[in-house]
């Protein structure tokens, strides 16, 4: 029977957990309740970020530099993969897009693999993130306890991009209703650029977040992938409170069971997630009806 | 017997009728099938079509086949084995100063006078793809030989199609028991030390270092592998009376282990063994070392990843304790590892590690083995290599075990060497003791191998 102190400190990790598939989900639910986008190579933005983080750190020693490249580089490549590529497959099947995002997943990482190697790297934790911290009930690693943070500011100009915006009210009505924006004479396709662009930053950023507690790998980003398409199953397709909600509880359920029986911990949310989409297809927060 | 004249052709006859032209044809085609089975008995040897024999032996080149992992958790040592795979075909196409001093290759012109041709395929640390490429390998290419690993499940699949289709496959890193234990197969033969030899080797080390009596939390890979050394590791430091304070179980390839982590830190234990392997044990070591475990803990890594005092640094390995199959240094003790060392090094420009050693002291002792059967005629080599002949390696001596196909080997044990104790950039690791395999071999009715007969 675990103890309230071990409890308590699993629980605080999945909220750590959650609040960094939070950030990678909500760049994922943007891009598929705007775009419909199904983005498998969101796994890969993340890498990237990670890779971004890398590299920065190697030559200057500031953590916030490497984010705010991190982000700008993701946020820039995400505009030129939108114009590229992804803007050609809006008409085209599911399928189609299932693809052409797979396909460049599997290009970003083999071309990590071919600049950097497979060898894993280590990206040394900020001078302000060394140490454990008592948390009272337990000892937490500092950096961990920083990232809630971090990931929470981010979040929160995401929310006021979102919500406080004018762009960000194209880009929620694009995702109520794509035809009926373009009909009442707003330039949707242009929304669609920043939506994608912003939904890689926001993996990428996660990426930045993510590389000092990491072994760096061009693999690194496929487990997230799939815990992130869980995560918008659970809060709901293209929702962003939804994006959040879910990665609060996938982090929670993936670090409660391990208490329990870790072998059941991954097993475990994508139980959670069937058991959403009987009960609750549209997802905890999502909107009836959406594609 | 068909008749391979028509009713209207006669020796002179050189009108075709379409159904003449059809008999003719039938009968080409039946005597075509029995053609070779005329033909070969009259050979010298009687030796029948088997796996990919003769078929893959027939022309001045052959072909071995190399399934390693390129990407994936593994990649690493993947790409490590791969170096160590194309050295020991060299070597073994044009002469060394290795190959000079084993009897059996001492004329350096391939294998029976045959060059090797070889290609590698990803198996991205996973038994499909591996699968996949192999069959090609063996379909198309007409491979006499397979090789490759690392992971223990990719091993393990590997094992079975190469029993499956007749070709030998020889397994370069593979640590799970399972491999020469229940999954055992007469076509395939592992050179790396098994969970079992590691764990016996190593803990009278740990219990003579850190004392008797010891809670040890496992973070543990949940797979053949993972489940392997746990077990192994569990029997041999019980008898110094080490108990288990927690197991860990995450899956191949986690790259959060905050939870697991978590759990063993609360555990109250003394020591933290690591069985992960590749990037799972650098993210979950970096992670530890977050978390505050290896300031509170000993660390113990029973199989050490071969990249993984470069990829975490001194700072944090130095004063780990456990095995790897092999480390460079070794060179010290075994003169034909001292020339490995040098001519790996010369090429790729870094000191090998075990995962191109194994694969390149495998190459050898499987050429050796074909010269002596004198054929690559598969069961004849597989006789060859159950012989308990003693190739002089790099290794020293070794031979391989004929009941389960497990490679007597040495097991050296070994301590990371903190910054300030290393004489050289690569210098990670200082080697306690080599315990010599026969020491810890598993007494064969406890492997649970049961090898198939040769002729099935």
């Amino acid at each position: 029977m675990p103890t309230l102190s071990q409890f308590l400190s699993q629980a605080f990790n999945g909220i750590a957990l959650g609040s960094l598939l939070a950030l990678i989900a909500c760049g994922l639910t943007i891009i598929l309740g705007t775009l419909g986008v199904l983005n498998f190579a969101h796994g890969a933005m993340f890498m990237l970020g990670a890779y971004v983080a890398f590299v920065v750190l190697s030559h200057v020693d500031s953590f916030a530099a490497a984010l705010a490249l991190g982000a700008l580089a993701l946020l820039f490549f995400g505009l030129v993969i939108e114009r590229g590529l992804i803007r050609f497959y809006y008409d085209r099947p599911h399928e189609d897009q299932i693809l052409v995002t797979f396909g460049l997943g599997i290009m970003m990482v083999e071309a990590v693999r071919h600049v950097f190697g497979g060898e894993s790297q280590r990206v040394p934790i900020p001078s302000w993130g060394r140490g454990i911290v008592n948390l009272h009930f337990f000892y937490y690693p500092l950096y961990r306890v920083e990232t809630i943070g971090i990931a929470t500011l981010i979040l929160l100009g995401f929310y006021l991009l979102l919500y406080r915006t004018r762009i960000g009210l194209v880009v929620r009505a694009g995702i109520e209703d794509p035809l009926m924006v373009e009909l009442l004479g707003t330039h949707v396709r242009r929304a669609f650029m920043v939506v994608f662009s912003l939904g890689t930053m926001a993996a990428g950023s996660a990426g930045v977040i993510y590389a000092p507690l990491a072994a760096i790998i061009p693999n690194m980003g496929e487990a997230f992938l799939v815990q992130c398409f869980v995560v918008v199953v659970i809060g709901g397709l293209g929702s962003f409170p939804g994006a959040i909600v879910g990665g609060i509880i996938v982090g929670e359920i993936l670090s409660l069971t391990t208490l329990i029986n870790p072998a059941y911990a991954e097993a475990a949310i994508y139980a959670v997630m069937t058991l959403v989409l009987i009960v609750r297809p549209r997802g905890l927060l999502g909107a009836v009806g959406r594609a | 017997m068909p008749r391979l004249i028509s009713s209207r052709n006669q020796i002179g006859d050189i009108s075709l009728s379409r159904r003449s032209l059809m008999k003719a044809g039938i009968g080409a085609t039946v005597a075509g099938i029995f053609l070779p089975y005329a033909t070969s008995s009259g050979w010298a040897k009687d030796y029948p079509e088997l796996g990919t024999f003769p078929a893959g032996a027939k022309g001045s080149t052959i072909f071995v086949g190399g399934v390693m992992p390129l990407t994936g958790p593994y990649s690493s040592s993947g790409k490590d084995m791969r170096l160590g795979f194309e050295l020991a075909i060299d070597h073994l196409n044009d002469g060394s100063r290795i190959t000079e001093r084993i009897p059996t290759l001492k004329n350096g012109k391939g294998v029976l006078g045959k060059r090797i041709e070889f290609q590698v395929a990803d198996s991205e640390t996973k038994p499909d793809p591996a699968v996949q490429s192999a069959t090609r390998y063996i379909r198309d290419n007409k491979a006499v030989m397979l090789t490759g690993g690392v992971s223990s499940a990719v091993s393990i699949a590997l094992e079975e199609l190469g029993q499956r289709e007749h070709v030998i496959f020889m397994v370069a890193n593979s640590g799970s028991n399972d491999t020469t234990g229940k999954d055992c197969q007469r076509y395939g033969f592992r050179s790396q030390l098994s969970a079992y030899m590691a764990s016996k080797a190593l803990a009278p080390v740990l219990a003579k270092e850190f004392g008797r009596d010891r809670k040890v939390a496992y973070l543990v890979p949940d797979y053949t592998y993972g489940h392997s050394i746990y077990d192994s590791m569990k029997e041999f430091t019980g008898k110094e009376g080490w108990t288990v304070a927690t197991e860990q179980l995450a899956p191949l390839g986690t790259t959060d282990f905050s939870s697991y982590l978590l759990n063993i830190a609360n555990s109250g234990a003394d020591v933290f063994a690591n069985l992960a392997f590749g990037a799972d044990a650098d993210a979950s070591t970096k992670q530890a070392q977050q978390f505050g475990i290896l300031t509170k803990m000993k660390y113990v890594v029973p199989n050490i990843s071969q990249f993984q005092a470069k990829e975490l640094g001194p700072e944090i390995m130095g004063g780990t304790y456990g095995t790897q199959a092999w480390w460079w240094t070794e060179a010290d003790t075994y003169p034909l590892a001292k020339l490995f060392v040098e001519d790996f090094e010369k090429k790729n420009h870094y000191k090998p590690r075990w995962g191109a050693s194994e694969i390149y002291l495998q190459m050898l002792v499987w050429a050796d083995a074909v010269e002596r059967a004198g054929t690559f005629y598969p069961i004849d080599v597989i006789k060859a290599l159950e012989s308990g002949h003693k190739v002089d390696s790099i290794y020293g001596e070794v031979w391989y075990r004929a009941g389960d196909h497990q490679m007597v080997r040495p097991v050296p044990v070994m301590v990371g060497k903190k910054p300030n104790e290393m004489k050289g950039p690569e210098d990670f690791y200082r080697i306690v003791e080599i315990v010599p395999g026969e020491q810890v071999m598993p007494p064969l009715d406890e492997t649970g191998c049961h090898l198939q007969p040769y002729e099935t």
